[in-house]
This record gives structure tokens, sequence and C-alpha cells, in this order.
């Protein structure tokens, strides 16, 4: 086991093209560490980099105390699983697993006994005498892990494991995956775009956007301060409100005059913008003590909760969450008022968190 | 591949009705697509059937008038000719046609060889100006080859590679090493690149990665490729007059060209001839007619 420590990063294609411009990591061991960002943001091209399948033009990549710039992948004692899966086709599942203890030219006892071992954490008995196109996508899969297993490496890489599996599998397959790095301890490098299973996978996230960290920062620490507009505008579902503010009386005023509690340290000449949570706002009768004045514009029932989207004095579609029991027709007028604590701030030129 | 050839034919022009056929109704549409159909088959296939027929008639037979279309007396004397010397010994044609299983088998084999790793390394590095260069590539196969029929004789002829075999092997594989590389990019690009970024984690170099993983993956591909750039070869014609001239050269196109145009023909040889020049290339076209069509509709239907 290892950490993994990535120093300025940049990785630029023969054709011109710059996949990572600069980045940062500071991985510890035994930690699940998940890459976010949506596709072309450069966390792939970071993971290969990692895994020896690209070579960065410039920047260090250690694993644990080796640098590991000019060594190729198969002695980097690192694992990974694919999008694609990439079992071997003419294998059976029993020979896929083998495959890399063969390769590393493990006597045959050794080899049977650690098929054998990951075939069980993984739950693979029955299919250990199929080829790949018998199995179903979960199943497959489960043998990309086991195959990733079977090595011992010092860290397993992840490069969106998930994404071909239908909603279901997926949750559970997240679940496996988290259970099984807790109980291995293995240090896991784990890219998604997918920010639901960033958030319920990691112990850390970083927020990749045009080949830069945008932040790094526990799940939580992310959700509630996101370092950037491009964060705040990618973790939570919905998506956090912008609301332009200005600063008033010692309070933060949007244009429809909805006052929300300041944040300390906050400058004064600039534009700003305001990220609130929509959880932290509410819709209530209208008239309500301190609200402003707003209209519905849409609801979206989900069961356990709705989401109103509502217009207020020039302000278009804020997102509230609000539990179901709290009913507004469409176009019905309402109030809307701030109900959290201080909203992170953003400077509307530089788009980072001001306070 | 064989799902998207299915894809490819049922979704064809097969429900495309036509006004006329839509007033008919279905009876009377069969029908005349039954009539049109048979009158289509016999107007393509008369010729190949009266070579057949001519092939194996006396030559009195051959020039009867009116023409004899069954009661004629079947010989062999004409496959014989083409392989069996009037006094004996080998014919001209026989050698003829071992030089064109040789110019087609190495020349193809030289375009396998050289465009499929090109066909590779195109589909999986990043290589500056890429569409550019297979642009370029293409552009190679975008005149006639018989533009280029009269600079070619006159550099052969500087280097010496007239009226040789190798020089019908050269201009061959070049002509095919284009279509090889574009037509195996497509099948590489189906076959996802993580096969030899898993086989390079489990210790392998990437040259062993292409050779243990992906390409016995590909051969379907490169049988249907090689067999397109040896029809090619094969049924060449063009280069093979101009840059050929003796017997001890010359590929079976030229050579069976070559029995037409003394004072008298003997048509039988011709088509005998033909035939058996005919036959290797359908026998092949059949064998990979599943990925013949695959190759044709190839990129047409995503997976």
């Amino acid at each position: 086991m290892a950490g993994i420590e990535v120093t300025a990063l940049h990785k630029r294609y023969p054709d011109g093209t710059v996949a990572v411009e600069h980045v940062d990591l500071s991985i510890r061991d035994g930690e699940l560490f998940v890459m976010l960002g949506p596709s072309g943001c450069g966390k792939t091209t970071t993971l290969r980099a990692i895994a020896g399948l690209e070579r960065q033009t410039t920047g260090d990549i250690r694993i644990g105390d080796t640098l590991v710039n000019d060594l190729p992948p198969a002695e980097r004692d690192i694992a990974m699983v694919f999008q694609f899966y990439a079992l071997y086709p003419h294998l059976k599942t029993r020979d896929n697993l083998a495959f890399p203890l063969r390769a590393e030219g493990l006597p045959k006892s050794e080899v049977q006994e650690r098929v054998d071992e990951a075939a069980r954490l993984m739950r693979l008995g029955p299919l250990l005498d199929r080829r790949p196109h018998r199995l179903s996508g979960g199943e497959q899969q489960r043998v990309a892990l086991a195959r990733a297993l079977v090595r011992r490496p010092r860290a397993f890489l992840m490069d969106e494991p998930l994404t071909n599996l239908d909603a279901e599998l997926r949750a559970d397959m997240r679940t496996e995956i988290k259970h099984l790095q807790g109980e291995l301890g293995t240090t896991m490098v784990y890219v998604t775009h997918d920010q639901v299973e960033a958030m319920s996978l990691g112990h850390r996230i970083a927020i990749l956007n045009k080949g830069r960290v945008e932040q790094i920062g526990t799940p939580l620490e992310v959700y509630d301060r996101p370092a950037s507009l491009f964060c705040a505008a990618f973790i939570g579902s919905p998506p956090m409100n912008l609301i332009e503010v200005e600063v008033a009386d010692g309070k933060l005023r949007s244009q429809g005059g909805l006052t929300l509690a300041p944040p300390p340290g906050l400058p004064r000449d600039r534009r700003l913008v305001a990220g609130v949570r929509p959880e932290a706002l509410e819709v209530t009768e209208q008239g309500a003590e301190r609200s402003v004045a707003a209209r519905v514009v849409s609801a979206e029932w989900l069961g356990d909760e709705i989401i109103y989207v509502v217009d207020h004095g020039g302000q278009r579609e804020v997102r509230v969450r609000m539990p179901p029991t709290v009913r507004f027709a469409a176009d019905a007028p309402v109030g809307l008022r701030h109900t959290g604590g201080p909203p992170p701030v953003y400077d509307v030129s530089t788009e980072e968190l001001v306070a | 591949m064989a799902v998207s050839v299915d894809e490819a034919v049922a979704t064809g022009p097969a429900r495309d009705r036509t006004p006329s056929a839509r007033r008919l109704g279905g009876r009377g549409r069969s029908v005349l697509e039954v009539v049109l159909l048979t009158v289509l088959a016999v107007v393509m296939l008369f010729p190949v059937l009266w070579m057949i027929e001519t092939s194996i008639k006396e030559n009195r037979d051959v020039y009867a008038i009116p023409a004899k279309f069954f009661n004629f007396t079947v010989t062999m004397d004409h496959f014989k000719d083409v392989f069996v010397a009037p006094g004996g010994g080998r014919s001209a044609l026989s050698a003829a046609f071992l030089n064109s299983v040789l110019v087609a088998g190495v020349s193809t084999a030289l375009a396998t060889v050289l465009g499929v790793p090109a066909a590779w390394a195109y589909s999986r590095f990043s290589v500056k100006a890429k569409k550019d260069q297979l642009f370029f590539i293409l552009s190679t196969r975008f005149m006639p080859p018989v533009v280029v029929v009269i600079p070619i004789f006159l550099m052969y002829r500087q280097v010496g590679l007239i009226d040789s075999k190798l020089g019908l092997i050269l201009i061959y594989a070049a002509f095919n090493v284009p279509f090889t590389i574009w037509m195996m990019k497509g099948f590489v690009d189906e076959v996802p690149s993580e096969y030899e970024d898993a086989a390079m984690l489990d210790g392998y170099t990437r040259l062993q990665a292409f050779w243990r993983f992906t390409l016995p993956l590909l051969l379907p591909g490169i049988a249907a490729t090689a067999v397109f750039a040896l029809i090619f070869s094969w049924n060449e014609f063009v280069f093979a007059i101009f840059l050929t001239s003796s017997d001890g050269v010359r590929t079976a196109p030229p050579a069976i060209a070559g029995l037409i145009g003394g004072t008298t023909v003997d048509w039988g040889l011709v088509a005998a001839a033909s035939l058996v020049f005919a036959l290797p290339v359908l026998i092949f076209a059949y064998l990979v007619r599943k990925h013949l069509v695959a190759g044709v509709t190839l990129g047409a239907v995503r997976r």
C-alpha cells in the first residue's frame, strides 16, 4: 500500500491538445480518492498518467517513495479497472483472473490460491468457467474488480467503472466497492463524472475542470463551500442557486430583495454572487415574515421531497427543496426566504470564492 | 460486426415501395418483382453462362450459326489447353496463372503487413496532423491508376523494374496499402483499446499487447481486407499490360487478353482461361462474403 503524489502534472499531445494543464494531487495511503469532473477535464488522462499508460509531458508522479515517471505500467505495482471492463474475450473468468499472476510468473499453487480468494471476495464462484460474453454487465464488472484484486497492488485505479451499468446495479456496485476498499484498506483513485458517485464513495474529492484542479476536499466541504462557481454548479442535484447580490446595511441583498446573512470579510467593490443550496431556501405563504414576493414556476414532485422552481423580482428559476407536505400550485404567488447560515459568496469576474 | 451487418441489411431500401407497385397491391407487386429480377438476372448472367458454354464446346460448335444452346458435344479440351502446351509441357497460360498467384499473393501479404500496424498506430496514437495524413493516404486512391501508368513506366525503366514480378508486386502493394490502412482502421477502432491497456498493466509491452490481444480480434477484419486487396491485385490489368512483356513475368489478365487478336481467335480457350481465372476470386469472395458486406457498410451503422 502506498500514497500517490502527483506534482505539477502537465500533458500535451503531439497534435497540440492540452489534456492536463496543471495538476497537483497528494493522495494518502489507504484513501479512497475521487477525481470528479465533466468529460474532457483531464481526469482520465491524469489517471492514465498515474497508471503509466500515458507519459506526462512534464511533472512527477510518485507511488509510495518511488518516482515512477519512467517505469512501465507493469512495474508500478498498481491495478486498473476500466469502463469497458477489458476482460480478455477468449479466456474464461478463471483464466482472466489468473492471467496477470501468470504473467508475473507466480507458482501455480499460489495463482490458484489467489484466484480462489478473489473469487470468494467478489462472489464469482459460479462464473469461473464462463467466458466474458456469457456474463452480464454487472458480472463482468465484478470479474474486472476481482482481476484487479488478485494482483494485491499498492493502489487501485478505477476509470469510470460503473458508467456502463444500469442505475440499480450501479448503486449496488458502489456499495460493494466502498465496502471492499474499506476492508482491504488499499489506496484507490476513482475517476467519475457522476457527482453522486463521487459524494457517496470518496474520502476526498478533487474537482477538475479544463485540466486544472478546482477544489480538493471531503464530500461535505465540497458540498458546503464550493471553491469556485464551476464547483458550485457541478456538485448537488438540483445545483446551487447562484444569486447576484450586493452588500447593503451589513447584509447581502438580491435584486428581488431577498436578504441573506453575510459571511465575514466581504469585499465591497466587486460584483458578487451568492451560492445558495436549494435546502437553504424556503417557500412560504405570501407575505410571511422576512419573505419576499415570488411566484411558483413549476414543481417537481419527487415523493420524498418537492423541488419548487420560483421566480422572484427579476431573479429567474430559483430552486427550492421542500418537504412533500408543503404544497403550492403552479403560478401561485408565494413568499421566498433564506433559512440557512451565511452562504459562500463568489466574485463574478474571477469566479472564485471570496468569502 | 455481425450485428451491424444485419442492421444495415434490415434497414436497407427494402421497404421502398414505388407508387405503381403500391397500386398493384401485394400480389401484383411480387409478380412484377419476380419478372423484373428474372429479366435482370438473365441479362447479367447471360455472358457468364455463355462463357461457361463456350469453354466446354468444340470449336466448330462455337462458330455454329444458328448458335447451339444445348445440343453440342461437351469437351474438356480447352481446359486441358489452358494448362498444357500443345506439344506437352507447361503452357504459357499456366505460367501466367502462377505469376498471378505469386504477384497477387505477395503484394497482398506486403500490403497487409505494412497496412495493419499502420492502421493500428493511426487508431491508437495521437499523431500530429493525423486527419491530414489519413486524407493524404486516401487521396492516393482518388485518381484512376491509369493516370500514373506513364510516369510509373518511366520510373520503372530507370530503376530496372520493368518486366519484373517485383515491379508488379510493389505497385500493387502501393495501391493496396492505403486501402488496407483505411479499412483496417475501422476494424481497429472497434476493438476497445482497454484490452491493450490491461495487457500493459499485466506486464506486456505495447507491441506484445497488440500482437497477443488486439491482433487475434482483428483476424476477421484482416481476412476481409486481404481478400479485397487480393481481388484488386488479381484482376489488375492496366499496369500488368504496360509494365510486363515476357511470358515468364506476365500475369493472367494480359495473358488472356493476348489470346485475342490473332487471325483466328480460339474462343474456347479464352472462355476456359477466363473461367479458371475467375474461380479463385469467386471462392474467396464467397468465403468472406459476410465480412465483405461488413467492410462495405463499415461506419454506416453505429454500435
